[in-house]
């Protein structure tokens, strides 16, 4: 774990993985429920990196240090509690096909691969509600199109690299896309109004 | 609670963008939501001010000014940001039309039909625009504020909208004139270095001798930066990133060297290094620097963290 100075109210965790985030994420998670960390302003896990934010000249910058200290980076995070989001996908991408041919077997096989992985919500970026989750079975971790398409349509789930996501609205994108969902996955006026904030487990299952 | 009488102000022009701003919406980056708001916030501050607002209250934000208002009901208005010349024409249709110049940076009061017209200014890029009783379109995680990344909240104004106006607080408007000066053809932003400036090589020397000139291809996302080239060193040359988190003020340097300092609607993560961040007290001076206008990135010792 590095600790990197971030502007006068702010520091940058590095990690070496997505688990390592995930348990410092949780953390600090943790002590601002708890009200250790009371003036915490943005908590933001992303792929290597968390970041902490806090309200200009309080001392909290140091209390997350000393919260850092304590986090045990050499077992895996605690599995979030409580039931996963089940997302219903019609398994028809433009790039099922490709997919399929990369992983060397069948689209019947892309599918059931997807739908038997259990994920986790590791970070979100890109647009909001977008959500990167972990935990894709290893055929399925492949390589974004060369070329972006410049309009992805709203609620198609795709794969890239380590991760499985779903655009929350219509927009450029890169990844693989295996399928659609119709679920709303952001909704500003929705409490909450991401359904795939960091932490939330999450399952595909084939809709019908 | 129904209002039948609801305070209003109609845009009769938006001139090339105006924006309804507030505070903005931080504490959501962890979803990818941008914090938005006015970018120079100590002149939304002062308008709402002037105008006996909570200080966090919605106004707009105009670029370049050229916008006209009409007061629906009456109210107190005051302009902020770089000096502008105000004209006040009377409702249409009284008889002689009268039309009188009032300065910006205090509060004007509107009758009812009034018609605000805000030049443009011959400085800076961004006016404030306070209405007693606030803005009051509805919330979106918790903030009135356009966001022109993500597209949350209101959207530019057109030509013709009108804009519901909050409840009078009660307090009275500040009262004289708050003097202005013009924005100035030359920045100098104090920068503390870090998360990634160890990729650059001497990261501290070429912002000490560097000027850099603001692009045309700035705006509320990010100010692009034309000048020297920060290079990589020898061993960060072909190195990738994985996205992380950004701030506004950070300064990111894409592979072509050229810096881009994050503004209110930045994205919440960026693949490229984050040489350092401009401090907070030194961003309203970039939100009114024209292209053009020569910077100066200071360096200043980090917070000893």
């Amino acid at each position: 774990m590095r600790v990197l100075p971030y502007g006068p109210s702010a520091l940058l965790v590095e990690l070496d993985s997505v688990d390592q985030v995930r348990a410092v994420h949780s953390a600090l998670h943790e002590a601002y429920r708890a009200g250790r960390l009371p003036d915490v302003v943005e908590l933001v896990p992303a792929a290597r990196t968390v970041l902490v934010a806090v309200r200009p000249g309080s001392s909290d910058l140091h209390a997350a240090r000393a919260e850092l200290s304590a986090v045990p980076l050499d077992r895996p995070p605690p599995a979030p509690s409580g039931p996963p989001l089940i997302v219903p996908v019609h398994y028809d991408g433009a790039d099922l096909e490709l997919v399929a041919r990369t992983a060397n077997c069948s689209s019947a096989e892309v599918v059931s691969m997807h739908t038997g992985g259990v994920y986790t919500v590791a970070f979100c970026g890109f647009s909001p509600g977008f959500g990167y989750l972990t935990g894709l079975p290893a055929p399925l971790r492949q390589p974004r199109l060369d070329t972006a398409r410049p309009e992805v349509p709203t609620g198609s789930v795709g794969i890239a690299d380590e991760f499985t996501g779903v655009y929350p609205r219509a927009s450029p994108g890169g990844w693989r896309l295996i399928g659609r969902t119709e679920m709303t996955l952001f909704d500003p006026s929705a409490q909450p109004p991401a359904a795939l904030a960091p932490g939330r487990r999450v399952r595909f299952r084939a809709a019908s | 609670m129904s209002r039948p009488n609801r305070r209003m102000i109609t845009v009769l022009q938006p001139g090339p963008l105006a924006l309804v701003v507030d505070l903005g919406r931080p504490g959501h980056a962890h979803l990818g939501v941008p914090p938005a708001g006015a970018l120079d916030v100590p002149a939304l501050r002062l308008a709402n001010r002037l105008v006996g607002n909570p200080e966090a209250a919605a106004g707009l934000e105009l670029l370049m000014g050229q916008a006209e208002l009409r007061a629906e009901s009456s109210c107190e208005v005051a302009v902020t940001g770089p000096p502008v010349p105000l004209r006040v024409t009377a409702a249409s249709g009284s008889r002689p039309t009268r039309t009188r110049a009032v300065s910006s940076h205090r509060a004007v009061h509107l009758e009812p039909g009034e018609v605000v017209a805000v030049a443009g200014p011959s400085s800076g890029l961004r006016n404030y625009v306070a209405v007693s009783g606030g803005v009051d379109v509805p919330p979106v995680m918790g903030s009135r504020s356009a966001d022109l990344l993500s597209g949350l909240g209101p959207s530019p104004l057109r030509a013709g909208q009108r804009l519901p106006l909050g409840p009078v607080q009660g307090a009275p408007p500040e009262a004289g004139v708050v003097p202005a000066s013009e924005v100035a053809a030359r920045a100098s932003v104090a920068v503390m270095l870090g998360p990634r400036h160890d990729w650059f090589s001497d990261p501290t020397g070429v912002l000490r001798t560097g000027r850099w000139e603001v692009s045309p291809a700035s705006n509320r996302i990010g100010l692009r930066l034309a000048g020297p080239a920060l290079t990589r060193r020898a061993e960060y040359r072909d190195r990738e990133l994985p996205s992380e988190p950004m701030l506004t003020g950070s300064i990111q340097v894409p592979p072509d060297g050229q810096p881009m300092i994050f503004l209110a609607d930045h994205p919440t993560t960026g693949g490229y290094p984050v040489l350092g961040v401009v401090l907070p007290d030194d961003l309203p001076v970039l939100a009114q620097a024209r292209p053009g206008t020569t910077v100066h990135l200071r360096p200043v010792g980090s917070a000893g963290t």
